[in-house]
């Protein structure tokens, strides 16, 4: 019935099965939606946040998506400016998922702010002393320049290209994607740093401050490189997901191998940095607080195991990765990949909820948080929504390249 | 956020560096892309249909 909106050479399931599927995924977006018109009706009173615990699961779902999101704006960096072109096979991919990542994000900090008629007011009566506002003004036009990333995409569709105008914008687009993708990575170097910059410069909570260099706390840098270490991992882990729910081969094994070797040299430096950076700070940023280390894992939830489980998951990960064996054998690669993408999520929430969560005065006591359905319902919201994205996306537009290559259809 | 007509603007190296990288950033991104409907307008008024790119 759609076959007219399919790209040429590539089978896809039929209608009837495709719609069931996303009235499935359907329902659960609703549910999200549902619960997001309460916060914004009602107001933040429908979530368990409060004065003191102001940054919650909103906030973890954030910093989490945008550096799973990275890998648009690293494989961008590395295809358009450092000129790996093999990259081009899964460029669009990387560009898709960043999509649905930063439009999710902007979508939660939409409902986080409680009053979004006025979500304005963070570019007009701009804070400049603040890193937030930075990210605010990255984060909106990072978003900007993956929708023209995305857009010719969307022209390519076999019905959308017959039309001259949109066949000559997206051929000009693509002439100088680099100029866009060179303004990404400028852009995301400043908001991924500035977010982790944030956590390092709370001199009020010991558990996240850090010494820097200059006004740019370690965590400012460590932020950047997880992102671009991690969020490559994301964009192959779906790929595989993608590769496995299609049953089909969808991007050849070089272009898989190539991006996963710098992602796994990217993590294994990341982790080098971020063992070295956790030392230090246990050794001589915290004593001179005032603080023993053991203060910051004294409660029965947050315990040493959520270091352990971070620093273990990143330096799994980026072993099987930098190491041909390892990327070779296809279930420690999914392991590393899951691993990676383990780590930097639980890096987001210690560096959001744990921070939060420890006692900062000598009468204080563990701040424990538990999310409302509504808070669950709308995290939960962007997953329901980047699965239809996605799963549209792959329907009609020629997302990969190399598919047809790769399964010839009679 | 604009110079001279937003009455909190204040010309320190702040709003400097904050403002200016966001302009450029729009600029860069404001100018490319009007560039790009531009010459798809005037190609296609012209007639001529570009090539594939990927």
């Amino acid at each position: 019935m759609d076959s007219a909106l399919i790209p040429k050479g590539v089978k896809r399931c039929p209608l009837p099965k495709f719609a069931i599927g996303i009235s499935a995924v359907g329902a659960v977006l609703l549910w999200g939606v549902f619960a997001m018109l309460l916060c914004w009706f009602k107001g933040l009173n429908q979530t368990n946040m409060n004065d003191y615990y102001g940054f919650a699961l909103w906030i973890w779902a954030d910093l989490a998506v945008i550096a799973l999101g990275g890998g648009a704006f690293f494989t961008g960096f590395l295809k358009y400016v450092v000129g790996k072109d093999e990259l081009k096979n899964i460029i669009n991919y990387a560009v898709l998922i960043g999509f649905v990542c930063y439009s999710s994000a902007l979508l939660i900090l939409a409902i986080d702010i409680g009053q979004p008629l006025r979500g304005w007011f963070i570019f007009w009566h701009a804070n400049v002393h603040s890193m937030l506002t930075e990210v605010a003004f990255c984060l909106s036009c990072y978003f900007g320049v993956l929708t023209i990333e995305y857009l010719p995409l969307i022209f390519e569709n076999r019905q959308v290209d017959k039309v001259p105008f949109f066949h000559n914008l997206s051929h000009n687009m693509h002439e100088i994607m680099a100029v866009f993708a060179a303004t990404g990575a400028f852009l995301s170097f400043f908001h991924q740093g500035s977010l982790g910059g944030v956590a390092g410069v709370l001199f009020g909570r010991p558990f996240a401050e850090r010494s820097g260099l200059f006004i740019w706390p370690w965590t400012f840098f460590l932020f950047t490189w997880s992102a671009a270490a991690c969020g490559p991992c994301f964009t192959l882990l779906i790929t595989k997901m993608t590769e496995a729910i299609t049953k089909k081969k969808l991007v050849k094994d070089n272009v898989v191998d190539l991006l996963a070797k710098i992602a796994g040299w990217m993590l294994f430096t990341y982790m080098v940095a971020k063992i070295a950076d956790t030392v230090y700070w246990a050794m001589v940023t915290t004593p001179e607080n005032g603080f023993a280390i053991g203060e910051f894992y004294s409660n029965w939830f947050y315990n040493y195991w959520w270091l352990a489980a971070e620093l273990g998951t990143g330096a799994v990960a980026a072993i099987i990765l930098v190491t041909r064996a390892g990327r070779h054998n296809k279930f420690s690669f999914v392991i590393a990949l899951i691993s990676a993408v383990i780590c930097v999520c639980l890096n987001r929430w210690v560096m959001v909820l744990q921070v939060m969560a420890v006692p900062v005065m000598s009468f204080d006591t563990w701040a424990l948080y538990y999310p409302s359905w509504q808070e669950v319902a709308t995290t939960i919201l962007p997953v329901a929504y980047g699965i239809i994205l996605i799963s549209i996306s792959y329907r009609y537009l020629p997302i990969f390249p190399q598919e047809h290559e790769l399964n010839s259809v009679e | 956020m604009f110079p001279i007509i937003s009455f909190e603007w204040v010309w320190d190296m702040s709003h400097i560096v904050f403002m200016g990288g966001l302009w450029y950033a729009l600029s860069v991104i404001g100018m490319g892309m009007t560039w790009c409907i531009i010459k798809a307008v005037v190609d296609t008024c012209q007639g001529n249909a570009a090539g594939h790119h990927h």
